[in-house]
C-alpha cells in the first residue's frame, strides 16, 4: 500500500547485531514537509533505524521508498545525495576550523590553480544561516561555539547539500531550554520551507510541543503512528514501556542515622566556592542546579577526581584527606560519574571486569591474584539483583544499552561497599523502565543506611527523590530547601540565580 | 567513528543466538592460531625441510628475542602505550652484560636487567606524567643508544664465559635455553595479566584512563610498573641475544622494536588500548619467524621478504577493523 503523500517509506526492515535481532519488521514511513517524531526508549532501535537510512548501517532485509521510488542506500554518501542528512548526538564537525569552513568542509569554493575562494565561502554560509534565520559568528573555530550554534551549523550544512529530509537525534540532550526555543523556531522555519522533519527523542513533552505526527518504538518494532492532536500522553507511554508508569519514585520509610559526611568550606577556584553540607545516614539530597552550576565540581572534589584548593571534608567525625579517587573509595565513598561511556565504564572489558573495577580485592583470595569463581559469582550476584541484560558476565559492556550499562556502573559501586554513594546524572539517556529501577536501588540503599546525593538536571527526579535539596548558583549553594515546600518554580528561580536564602 | 552501541541482550535469550556469538567469539579468539597453523601447513608443503626438528628448533630461537619483547610491548599496547626504546635497551643492556662479565654472572646479568627496568621506569614516569608515550620513548631510544655507544667507546666487546654462552647456546631436554626463557616469561605474562588485579588494572587503563582512575587505580604506579616491565624484558632480551652471539656491538638491536610492536600487532592486540591477549602476541611472532625461515629456506632474497612482512602487518590491522564492526 502506497500512500501518495509519502515522502519516504521504510518497509519491512529487519537488523541483527552477532545474531541478536535490533530492528523486527520495521515499517516506518514519513509525509512530505511534516515533522516525525520518533520516540522510544533507549535501545528501542531507533538510533539503529536512522543508520539504516542514512546508510551507516545496512540492513538485512527491507525496501526504502523515496516518493514511492525504490532507492538503494548503502553508503552515507547515497542517502546524503537523495537528499537525507542525518544530525547525530555527536557532532562531526572539525573544531579547530570556523563555521563557514565546517559547513562546506570537504567542498570549498575553489579560484582557478586550487586556491580557496574564501569570499565566495563566507558568502554562501551567510546565505544559508540567513536562510535559517540564525546569526551565528562564522570567524571563530567552532570549538569556541556554544553546543546549540554548532548544532545549527550541522544543520546548515545540512541544508547545503539541498537536503529534503532532515533527521535529528535527539537533538535537545543538551540544549538549554532557551537554546530548545531557538531549535524549535528553526524547525518550523525549515517546514515552512518544505523541508521534511525526522525528530528523535525519547522525551515526551517535547516531541508532543513540535510534531505533526509520532511513530513509537519498543524492542525493535513499531508500536504505533499516530497525528500528535488527538493522542494522549499516557497512551504513548504505554506504548513505548509496554505498561503503566505508576508509582517511579519510591516510598521509603528511612530513618535518619548518624552523620556520615560533612564537608566545609570546600574551594576549587572558579568552579566551587566555599560549599558546605553535611548528610547523614539514610538521606538523600538532591543537588539541582543548572549546567555548569559547579555541582558535579563539587562531587569530583569531594571524591578526589579534581583536586581541591581549599577546604575540609570529615567522614563520619574524622577529617580526612582526599587527594585521588582511591582515598575516597578508601573512605567508602563511591561516584557514579555524569558520562558512564567516558567516565564511568571501560566498554571494551567484559560486564564482569567492569562490575569488579573498583575493588578488585573484592575477587581476590589474597596476593592480588583473582579468582575466577569468586569473579563469575560476584558478577552473575549483581547481574541477578540489578536484572541487567546481558548475554553473561563475560559480554563485553560495550554492546549493551544505555539503561543497561548504568547498570554495570551502580553494581561497580555497589560492589566498593561504600556507605555514601554520589550519583551524578544517574538517569541521563536512560529509558523510563530502568529509570524507575535506579530510583528504586538509590531508594533501598538510603533505607540499608547509606548516604545518597543525587545530581540531576531533571527537576521531576529531583523533587520525587530527595529529602533536602541543595540548588547551586556560580560554584555556590544558594537555597537549601525541603522537597514539601519546593516547586520545579521555586528551584529555578534559585538555580538561575534569581534569588537567594 | 563512535563504536556502535547495539541492544544486544534486549529481548529474550534463544540458544541459537548465543551460538552465533560463541563462533563468532572463536573466530574472534583463535584466528590468528588459524593463520598460523595454516602457515605452518603451507610452508611444510612447500619446503620438507621446514618440519624437520632442527629447523623447527632453528625457528624458535630465532624468534625468542622478538617474542621476549612482544611480551613487554603488549603490555605498553594494551596500556594504550607504545614503547619505541626497547631495541636500545637492548643495545645498551647486552652491552653492559658482556663488559660485566669478570665479576660474575649475577652482576653482569642483574646489571643489564637493572638497568632495562630503570629505563622502563623513567619511561613510565614521564608517561605518567603527561608526555605522550610516542615522544618519551623517542627520547629514551635516541639517549639509550648514545649511552651504549658512549659505555663502549663506539667498539665492540667479544668474550663470554661458558656459563654466560649457555644461556645462548645451551639445551635443557632438548630445548633451546633461549626458548624455554620465552615459555616462562609467556606464562609469567598470562598470569599476571589473565590472573591479577595488576593485569586487569593494565586492560583498565588502556581501555579508558578516566574511567581506571574514577575507579580507584593508581595511574602513575600503573604506568611506572607496565613500562618497567617492558624495560625489563628488554633487558633480559640483551642479555639473551649477547649470550647467542657471545658479543656485542652498541649499534645492536635497532629496529627490534618495530619487530615487536609488529608481533603485538599480527596477534590482534589493538593499538588503542585494552584489547588483546599476549599468547596472541607471541603467536604473532612465530607468524613472522615461520615466514622468514620458509622464504630463507626458498632463498627469497631479503628485500621481497620485507615486503611480505609489510602486507602482513597491513592485513593484521585490516583484521582488526573487521573485527571492530
Amino acid at each position: 500500500m502506497t500512500d501518495a503523500n509519502m515522502l519516504l517509506e521504510m518497509k519491512s526492515i529487519n537488523k541483527s547485531f552477532s545474531g541478536v535481532p535490533v530492528l523486527k519488521q520495521v515499517n516506518f514511513s514519513v509525509r512530505e514537509g511534516e515533522v516525525h517524531a520518533l520516540i522510544g526508549e533507549n535501545g528501542a532501535g531507533k538510533s539503529t533505524l536512522i543508520k539504516i537510512l542514512s546508510g551507516a548501517y545496512t540492513r538485512d532485509s527491507g525496501d526504502i521508498l523515496l516518493r514511492g521510488k525504490e532507492v538503494h542506500v548503502s553508503h552515507p554518501l547515497d542517502a546524503q545525495r537523495l537528499g537525507i542528512s542525518v544530525i547525530y548526538q555527536e557532532f562531526s564537525l572539525v573544531p579547530q576550523l570556523n563555521g563557514a569552513e565546517n559547513i562546506f568542509l570537504g567542498r570549498w569554493p575553489e579560484k582557478p590553480k586550487g586556491w580557496v575562494d574564501w569570499g565566495k565561502l563566507v558568502d554562501e554560509a551567510a546565505h544559508i544561516l540567513r536562510q535559517m534565520n540564525v546569526s551565528i559568528d562564522m570567524t571563530v573555530p567552532v570549538r569556541t561555539l556554544s553546543v546549540a550554534h554548532r548544532q545549527m551549523i550541522e544543520i546548515a550544512r545540512a541544508l547545503s547539500f539541498h537536503a529534503k529530509i532532515i533527521v535529528m537525534d535527539e537533538p535537545t540532550s543538551s540544549l538549554t531550554d532557551k537554546e530548545i526555543d531557538t531549535l524549535f523556531q528553526l524547525i518550523r522555519e525549515l517546514k515552512r520551507q518544505g523541508v521534511t522533519i525526522i525528530y528523535i527523542s525519547h522525551r515526551l513533552d517535547e516531541s508532543f510541543g513540535i510534531a505533526d505526527r509520532v511513530t513509537v518504538m519498543k524492542d525493535g518494532m513499531i508500536t504505533g503512528v499516530s497525528d500528535v492532536s488527538g493522542v494522549i500522553k499516557s497512551t504513548l507511554i504505554r506504548l513505548m514501556v509496554g505498561r503503566d508508569i505508576q508509582d517511579l519514585y519510591p516510598r521509603r520509610t528511612s530513618k535518619v542515622g548518624e552523620l556520615i559526611l560533612e564537608v566545609k568550606h570546600l574551594t576549587r577556584k572558579g568552579v566551587v566556592q566555599d560549599v558546605s553540607f553535611s548528610i547523614r545516614a539514610g538521606e538523600i539530597l538532591g543537588f539541582a542546579g543548572l549546567v555548569g552550576a559547579g555541582r558535579t565540581e563539587t562531587m569530583r572534589a569531594i571524591f578526589g577526581a579534581d583536586r581541591l584548593d581549599s577546604g575540609e571534608i570529615y567522614v563520619r567525625g574524622k577529617m580526612v584527606r582526599i587527594n585521588s579517587p582511591a582515598d575516597a573509595i578508601k573512605a567508602r565513598i563511591a561516584l557514579a560519574p555524569e558520562d558512564r561511556r567516558s567516565q564511568g565504564l571501560v566498554t571494551c572489558l567484559t560486564v564482569a571486569e567492569n562490575i569488579t573495577l573498583a575493588n578488585m580485592s573484592s575477587v581476590s583470595r589474597g596476593y592480588g591474584v583473582i579468582s575466577r569463581k569468586l569473579d563469575r559469582e560476584k558478577a552473575e550476584q549483581y547481574i541477578h539483583d540489578l536484572d541487567i541484560r546481558t548475554l553473561g558476565p563475560q559480554q563485553r559492556v560495550r554492546n549493551l544499552s544505555g539503561g543497561n550499562q548504568q547498570k554495570v556502573v551502580l553494581a561497580k559501586l555497589l560492589n566498593t561497599k561504600a556507605d555514601l554513594f554520589i550519583f551524578d546524572e544517574p538517569t541521563r539517556g536512560i529509558d523510563v523502565g530502568s529509570k524507575a529501577e535506579i530510583y528504586q536501588l538509590m531508594g533501598r540503599l538510603a533505607e540499608a543506611g547509606a548516604g545518597v546525593i543525587m545530581v540531576s538536571c531533571e527537576l521531576p527526579e529531583i523533587l520525587g527523590m530527595s529529602d533536602r535539596i541543595f540548588v547551586m548558583h556560580g560554584g555556590r549553594i544558594v537555597a537549601e530547601v525541603l522537597p514539601n515546600e519546593a516547586t520545579e518554580e521555586k528551584i529555578l528561580t534559585y538555580a538561575v540565580g534569581g534569588a537567594s536564602e | 567513528m563512535k563504536k556502535e552501541q547495539t541492544a544486544l541482550g534486549l529481548g529474550a535469550r534463544s540458544d541459537h543466538r548465543t551460538v552465533y556469538v560463541r563462533l563468532f567469539g572463536v573466530l574472534e579468539r583463535y584466528g590468528v592460531v588459524l593463520a598460523l597453523v595454516l602457515l605452518v601447513s603451507i610452508a611444510g608443503a612447500l619446503q620438507p625441510i621446514f618440519l624437520r626438528p632442527s629447523n623447527v628448533i632453528n625457528v624458535l630461537r630465532q624468534v625468542s628475542i622478538t617474542g621476549i619483547l612482544a611480551i613487554g610491548m603488549t603490555f605498553v599496547i594494551l596500556n594504550c602505550g607504545i614503547d619505541l626504546s626497547v631495541g636500545s635497551i637492548v643495545g645498551l643492556t647486552g652491552m653492559l652484560a658482556i663488559m660485566f662479565q669478570p665479576h660474575g654472572l649475577v652482576v653482569s646479568i642483574g646489571s643489564a636487567l637493572a638497568v632495562g627496568t630503570l629505563v622502563g621506569v623513567a619511561n613510565g614516569y614521564g608517561v605518567a606524567n603527561g608526555i605522550v608515550p610516542f615522544i618519551m620513548t623517542l627520547a629514551s631510544l635516541t639517549a639509550v643508544r648514545g649511552i651504549a655507544f658512549m659505555v663502549s667507546d663506539g667498539r665492540p666487546v667479544m668474550g663470554a664465559s661458558d656459563a654466560y654462552a649457555w644461556i645462548g647456546g645451551g639445551y635443557v631436554v632438548g630445548i633451546p635455553v633461549p626458548v624455554l626463557i620465552l615459555g616462562l616469561i609467556l606464562f609469567a605474562a598470562y598470569f599476571i595479566l589473565e590472573r591479577t588485579t595488576f593485569g586487569r588494572s593494565v586492560y583498565a587503563v588502556g581501555g579508558n584512563e578516566e574511567a581506571a582512575r574514577l575507579a580507584g587505580i593508581n595511574l602513575t604506579r600503573n604506568r611506572i610498573c607496565v613500562y618497567g616491565i617492558s624495560g625489563l624484558l628488554s633487558g633480559l632480551a640483551g642479555v639473551v641475544l649477547t649470550a647467542r652471539m657471545t658479543s656485542c656491538d652498541p649499534a645492536v638491536g635497532i629496529l627490534f622494536e618495530l619487530d615487536a610492536i609488529a608481533a603485538t600487532v599480527i596477534g590482534g592486540t589493538s593499538m588503542f588500548g585494552g584489547e588483546g591477549k599476549v599468547t596472541r602476541t607471541v603467536i604473532g611472532a612465530l607468524i613472522m619467524g615461520v615466514l622468514a625461515n620458509v622464504m630463507n629456506l626458498m632463498n627469497i632474497s631479503p628485500y621481497p621478504q620485507q615486503v611480505v612482512k609489510g602486507l602482513i602487518i597491513l592485513w593484521a590491522v585490516l583484521m582488526d577493523k573487521f573485527k571492530q564492526r
